[in-house]
Parts: structure tokens; sequence; C-alpha cells
């Protein structure tokens, strides 16, 4: 009866008022309306006529009217599709429907008329539709001829979206739980789908690679569910996009890029593990297609998955892999001539090599400087504004490398190949020069001399003295920055006080250097305090052949000529004499020589120093400074507390007057 | 009761990656009421982290730190008591606990606060008490084997303080706990 409505639109409400009517009058199993006369088959039947028939109107509602309404009408259509759809649900809901049914008769009715329309909204639409209604078992159990269907579809028709649906769908059902994996294996759905997709590549040579992407990215999250332990199905997924990506030039599209970005991240939130990833041999090729700008975002996605999983990459192989994949980071890729990179977001990119730098570790000696090997080579191509952030990194893991070796015998009949601390020194000294001439030479200074403590532990004379001998060339040629330069003394004479491997020689050419140096920094101040700390350097504790006493005085009296020079130009620049700092904290060196046994340290020259600063203090022409006030203050307070203590100490202070 | 978190000598990125987790999830914002860094953090990131946990922030230069703007020393007064901080790159014998006396009597501290050497020290002599809260990271050090990362959390009340040592060793964070009170004597000037 209703086919005598042909007018599309009142067609379809019609038809669509009928489906509702009928909807709980149909004979389905175990409805009253079931009987000898009806059973589901006619619930099925009824349902699909039904189905049939609106589509038929409703394609023919895109055919009516002039051309210049086709929008118009498109939209219409568009707002009228539920209606049709809602047959579709109809069928789903009717619970006689098993999988037989749905296999023999419900699913081939649908799909024929579907594409026999031959209208691109409609195929579109109830695809989709199909997909979203009915279960996903279902799904599986008719995967041949689904998939089957979507070649035969209107070349127009956005096949990737719904393909990309239905590979979600099953993704989220192999996901939800463990029982249904086996129905994918069993019905070959990887291959299935694989095929699909090529095939419908193929039919579309000028799909935009954003879609070809879309669907390796979704097939690759379907794999990745429903076959997490099949490394080569997903190495076939991205082979395959590698296949389509060749030949092409590096991508443009910044869509497109996001979705390779989304494609290679799928493995490593999968596995947590860049290690598994690295595995996936195709994984570096499709890489090889991303732009510069890509490639580093990329890389850093791959550092932070390492971070943050704390996975440990502890062979040389897969570090030099490692360093294929960021390789972005790591150097300027040819086309990276463009913009300016952002200073703070370069700081941040190079911050997180280094961190990942410290990552890299393996136990085994000889592996691990295998690893630093490859690190070096990757980062001396870097350029000079990467080093300084790259190289302490590696520096300091080399030394970490030296320092586990020491405690090991040396081995005499060792292999010529092997592993140690002198060939590490090797390795570090040419690294840390290329520091040197960036420029950054505070930092390469800063690390020669740790070098050279860690040489000094391993008892190598002549390493110790030729990583002195670079940090002193760096300090006279290339640091004239005034404060650069304190820094700089401090270390020097910081690091030769702890040096014990020098012989007398060697000690006192890096000694009186030292000494020389700190005489000339530029303030007076920083001069007398550098030359009273070269003082330590005659005098160390546990080494009984470094204790002259003569030696040590001269230094402090150089320093107290120094800091009277300093006052008289006080009073010659400003008028009035500057303060008596400079001379407690001598008189404090003095004391700390005069107790550790210094015998050119007299009572004598304690008591006069003490004589002249209080003169100084009280004198018409002294600045006011209650902080050195307070200094000597203490200073006494200890020397009489030190008196106060007895024994031996208490007879030293004994006769020194406060 | 006030909280003073002391810290430093972390070497984030170029001897260590991030501080222990362990570490991460004790320190939250909030509890804390000023924190004293040593300095080596040494970037910028770092002292962002710290500004988070509390706002009262003082740091010292470290050699190796990228700003180059923070000051050689710092003094600072919490409650009743003094406090100085110097990294001790500067302070020459290294570690030597004498001249870092020296320098607590020059910035007139009761407690001064100092690094660089990444062990964890707390010593008392007749000016105060020095402490040394090691690396949080137990970053590689020439002066030090085995560094295990540790902090320094003082409890300050009137003229006591309680200063908290926390070490991990072994992937266990250990604590100890050592009392020092103040003399009112000392305090005068």
């Amino acid at each position: 009866m209703c086919r005598g409505i042909q007018h599309p639109v009142r067609g379809l409400f019609l038809r669509s008022y009928l489906a509702q009517v009928s909807r709980d009058k149909l004979p389905d199993i175990g409805s009253e309306y079931e009987g000898d006369a009806d059973t589901v088959v006619d619930a099925v039947e009824f349902v699909l006529q039904n189905f049939t028939e609106m589509n038929k109107l409703w394609v023919r509602m895109q055919h009516q009217g002039p051309a210049r309404e086709k929008e118009k009408r498109e939209k219409e259509r568009s707002e009228l599709r539920d209606l049709v759809g809602k047959n579709l649900h109809v069928l789903s809901q009717i619970e006689g429907i098993d999988l037989d049914m749905y296999k023999e008769t419900v699913l081939p009715r649908v799909l024929e008329q579907v594409v026999n329309c031959k209208d691109e909204i409609a195929q579109y639409y109830l695809m989709d539709c199909i997909i979203q209604v009915f279960p996903d078992e279902y799904h599986l159990q008719t995967l041949d001829v689904l998939l089957g269907a979507f070649p035969q579809l209107q070349p127009t028709v956005d096949i990737k979206t719904v393909l990309s649906r239905l590979m979600e769908r099953l993704s989220n059902y192999a996901a939800s739980s463990a029982d249904v994996l086996p129905e994918f294996l069993q019905v070959e759905a990887f291959s299935k789908l694989n095929n699909a997709i090529g095939k419908v590549i193929e039919a579309q040579p000028d799909m935009p690679i954003l879609g070809v992407i879309t669907l390796y990215s979704s097939l690759l999250t379907f794999t990745l569910h429903v076959h997490p332990d099949r490394l080569d199905y997903a190495d076939q997924v991205l082979g395959a996009c590698v296949k389509k990506l060749s030949g092409k030039e590096k991508l443009e599209d910044k869509k497109a890029t996001k979705q390779i970005v989304a494609l290679l991240s799928a493995p490593l939130d999968k596995y947590n593990d860049i290690v598994t990833a690295l595995k996936l041999s195709n994984y570096p090729r499709v890489m090889e297609y991303l732009d510069s700008e890509t490639n580093k975002v990329m890389a850093t996605v791959i550092i932070q998955s390492i971070m943050k999983n704390k996975t440990r990459i502890s062979t040389a192989d897969r570090v030099e892999a490692l360093f294929e994949l960021i390789k972005g980071l790591i150097k300027d890729l040819d086309d990276a001539f463009h913009d300016e990179v952002d200073e703070d977001d370069f700081k941040e990119e190079q911050n997180s090599v280094a961190r990942l730098i410290q990552l890299l570790h393996s136990d085994d000696p000889e592996e691990m400087f295998k690893i630093i090997c490859t690190v070096r080579k990757h980062i001396l191509g870097g350029g000079p504004k990467r080093l300084p952030f790259t190289v302490p990194p590696l520096v300091f893991s080399s030394l970490k490398l030296v320092r586990q070796l020491q405690g090991q015998e040396e081995n005499p009949f060792g292999e010529e190949e092997s592993t140690t601390p002198k060939k590490i020194f090797q390795v570090l000294n040419q690294t840390v020069e290329t520091l040197s001439n960036i420029p950054a030479p505070e930092l390469a200074l800063q690390l020669f001399l740790q070098c050279a403590e860690a040489a000094n532990d391993c008892d190598l004379e002549p390493v110790a003295y030729e990583f002195f001998t670079q940090a002193y060339i760096l300090y006279e040629e290339e640091i004239s920055d005034s404060r650069a330069q304190v820094t700089a003394i401090h270390l020097i004479i910081g690091t030769l006080q702890r040096m014990h491997v020098f012989g007398v020689e060697n000690r006192d050419t890096l000694t009186h250097k030292a000494t020389g140096y700190s005489a000339k920094l530029l303030k007076k101040p920083d001069q007398c305090r550098a030359v009273y700390a070269c003082s330590h350097l005659f005098w160390v504790d546990d080494q009984d052949n470094v204790k002259d006493g003569e030696r040590v005085l001269l230094c402090l009296k150089r320093a107290l000529r120094i800091a009277n020079a300093a006052q008289q130009m006080s009073n010659a620049a400003r008028g009035s004499a500057g303060s008596v700092t400079l001379f407690v904290e001598i008189l404090n060196k003095y004391l700390y020589f005069f107790e550790k046994g210094n015998p050119q340290i007299t009572v004598a020259a304690i008591q006069s120093l003490i004589e002249l600063i209080t003169t100084e203090m009280h004198s018409d022409s002294s600045t006011l400074d209650p902080a050195a006030d307070a200094f000597f203050a203490s200073t006494l307070r200890y020397m009489e507390f030190q008196k106060q203590k007895g024994g031996a100490i208490g007879e030293k202070y004994e006769p020194i007057k406060v | 009761m006030v909280l003073v978190l002391a810290i430093g000598d972390l070497h984030i990125p170029h001897r260590a990656p991030d501080l222990p987790p362990k570490f991460k999830s004790m320190l939250v914002p909030g509890k804390i009421q000023h924190i004293i860094c040593t300095g080596n953090l040494c970037i910028e990131e770092v002292h962002d982290y710290f500004k988070t946990l509390c706002p009262d922030l003082h740091i010292t230069r470290g050699e190796y730190d990228e700003d180059s703007r923070y000051p050689e020393n710092k003094t600072l007064t919490i409650g009743q008591f003094k406090l100085g901080i110097c990294h001790g790159h500067q302070v020459i014998p290294w570690g030597d606990l004498d001249s870092l006396a020296m320098v607590q009597r020059q910035l007139d501290v009761d407690i001064l606060v100092t690094g660089h050497t990444h062990q964890f020290k707390a010593y008392k002599h007749e000016g105060g008490v020095v402490i040394n809260p090691g690396s949080a990271t137990g970053a590689y050090s020439s002066f030090t084997y085995d560094v295990n990362p540790s902090f320094v959390l003082m409890d300050i009340d009137g003229l006591r303080v309680v200063v908290y040592v926390y070490e991990l060793i072994d992937g266990e964070v250990k604590v100890d706990k050592i009392d020092f009170k103040k003399t009112a004597t000392a305090s005068a000037h």
C-alpha cells in the first residue's frame, strides 16, 4: 500500500511512521505476535522491504528538482537520513536474528541495496550505520562480505573514514576482553583488513596522503590491540605506509604529519618501550619522510617515552638506532635553513637530549665504552650551538666509567683492545677540546679540571698534567672576563690542592703558574683572596711532603701586601680606607696554619696582625663596616674559645693576647 | 615550626636526568616555608620546579649554573636563626671544615649551608653549625665516591633547630635527625 506514495519525502515519512507503529508488533521470537503464520522471518522480511523502499525514495530525492538546488536537496536529505537508518536499527533489535540469519539474509540484502543505489550520500551513511548498529562479533564473522562491498561503492564515498571507524570498533572490541582475541585470529581479521585497505588505496590513486596515513594509523592501532605480540604485523603496516610514501617529497601537509606522529606514537604507547619499537624495521623509514620540524616533534615524543618509562638503552647498536631516529634534534637536517628556532625551545630540546644521554648505560665496561663512542660520534655533528649541552653529560658518563674501571684490577694480560681509563681519557681530551673551539672556554676549563682529578685518582700523572695544561692554556688565552677568571682560579686552586699524583717538578710548575694568575686578577680584593687561597697549595694535610711552611707564609705575606695596597688605593680614590675585612680573612688563615703546626707562623706574627687590624679599625679614615667588625669579633671569640679548650690547642693559643 | 628545605648540587642535566622519584613524591608544594639551595641546579627548569614547591627560594651560584646572576653567597634570617648560603667551590680547601668555619664567622651566621662536595655533613663548632645537604640526585663528584642522593629539611622552632637528613640508600629513603640548640650568648653582637 505504501508503494502507492511515490513522492519521496512524503513516502519517507509515511514509511517511517509505519516502521514506528509496527515496531513492537513484529513477530519476533518470544513476542505475542509470533505464531505459525508469522515468524521472525516474516518480521525480517517486512523490515527489509521497508528499508529498501525507503532508501529508494531517499535516493530519488537527490535527482528531483533543478540542478542549481542540488546543495539544498543534499542538506535536506542529510536531515532525513535517520529515518532510513532507523530500519537498520530495528533489525539490530530483533532478537530472532542470529548470526546465521544475519549472514545469510540480512546483511546480503542490506548490502545489495546499498551498492545498487549508487548514491554517494546513502552509501556513506548506510555503511557507517551498519557498522555502528550491529554487534562486533557479527562484523568479525562477516568481514569478507563487509569488506567486499567497499570496492563496489561509488568512488567519491569517503571510505577511509568508514573503514577507520570499523577498525576502531574492532580495536575496542579486542581491548574489551582477552577472550575475544582467538576469534580475530580465527577469521584472519588482520590480513583481510590489510588487503581491503590495499585495494581501496589502489582503487583511489588520487587519495590524499592524509587519507592513506589515517587508514594505516587505524590499522596499526587495531594490530597493536589484537596482535600485540606480532611485531611483524605492525612492521607490515608500517612497510605498506612507507611504500605509499615513497616517491613523494617530504610531507608538507600539517594534518598528514600530525597523523604520522600519531601513527608512530602508537607503538610507543603500546609497548611503553622504545627498544621494542626499534625492532620494527620500517619505523625509521617512516620517519625519513617527516620534515625536520616534525622529526623534532617525534624525537621529543620518543625521548619523553624513554624518560617516563625509564627505559634502559643498554647496547651500542640500540643507541645507534635511537640516535638515527632522533637525528632532527642532534643535528641540523638539510632542509633546516628556514626559520629561527625559538631559543627557549632549543634549550629545552637540547636539555632533553642531555638527560637522555644519562639514561644510556650498560654495566659491561666494554659495551659502555662503545655506547660512549657512538653517542660522541653523533653529537659531534651537532654544531657549536648544541655542543655545550651535549658534551658535559657525555663527559660525566665517561668519568663514571673511568671510576668503575678504577675499582677493577688492571689485567696485565688483558686484550689490546680492552677499555682502559687511559683510552677513555684520550677520548675525553678530544671531546672537551671541541668545546674550546666553539668558544665555550669556561665550561671546557671546568671539564678539563674534572678529568684531571679523575686522572689523579687513576695515578696517571702525565694524563693529569696534560689536562691541567689544557685548562691553563684556556685560562691564559680565552678567559678574559673578570668574574669568570675568579671562578676559574678557584677551581684551578681547589683542584690542584687535591692532586697527589704530581711529582715535585710538575707540582711546582703548576703551582707557580696558579699563584701567578692569582696575583694578576683585576680587582685587588680578588687578588688578595686568590693569593691566600694559594697558601693551601703548599700545605696539604694528608700529604706529608707537601708541608712547606715558608712558602705558606710567603703567600700570606703577599696577601697582606695586596690588602695594604688595596687600603691605600681606597684612600687615594675615595678619601677613606676600605674595610678591614681582607685583613681579618688573612688573620683567620694565619690561625689555620698556626693550628696545623706551621712553625713559620709565630705568635708574634699573629699578635702584630691583630694590632694592625685594631689600629685600622679605630683610625679616623676607616670606613664603618659592621660586617667586618662582627667578623673580627667572632674571630677573637674563636681564639678565646680555643684557649679555653685546654690541651695542646689551649697551650698554643695561651700566649696570644686577645 | 618553620620548615626549611636545604637542597643542592642536582647537576641536571649534566650529571643526572632528574630527581629520584621517591624524593619527588615527598617534596610537595605548600609544606615548606623556605628553600635554601646551594647551587649547581643547573638549568632554569629546576629553578622553576623549586619555585612551585615554595615561592621563597634562595639560591647561590654554583660553577655550572646556567644563570650567572645568582649571588656568590647570601644571608637570611628565619626566626631566631641567621642562615648563610654559599656553594663552596670558592672555599679552599674544598670541604675543609675550618675554612668553612671562617666563612661562617665572616658571614656572621648561626647556620651555614654549603655544598660542592656532594657529601652530607652536619657539623657543630663553636661558631655555629655547618650543613651540607649533599647532592639531591646523587650526581657524580670528583670529591666523593658513591654519592647517595640526599637533602635536608630543617625544622626551626625558637632557639632549636632539628635537622632531618633524607638519604636514598639502595632504593630506600632513610631518615636521620640531629638536634641543635642555639645558646643566647652566641647571638650577642
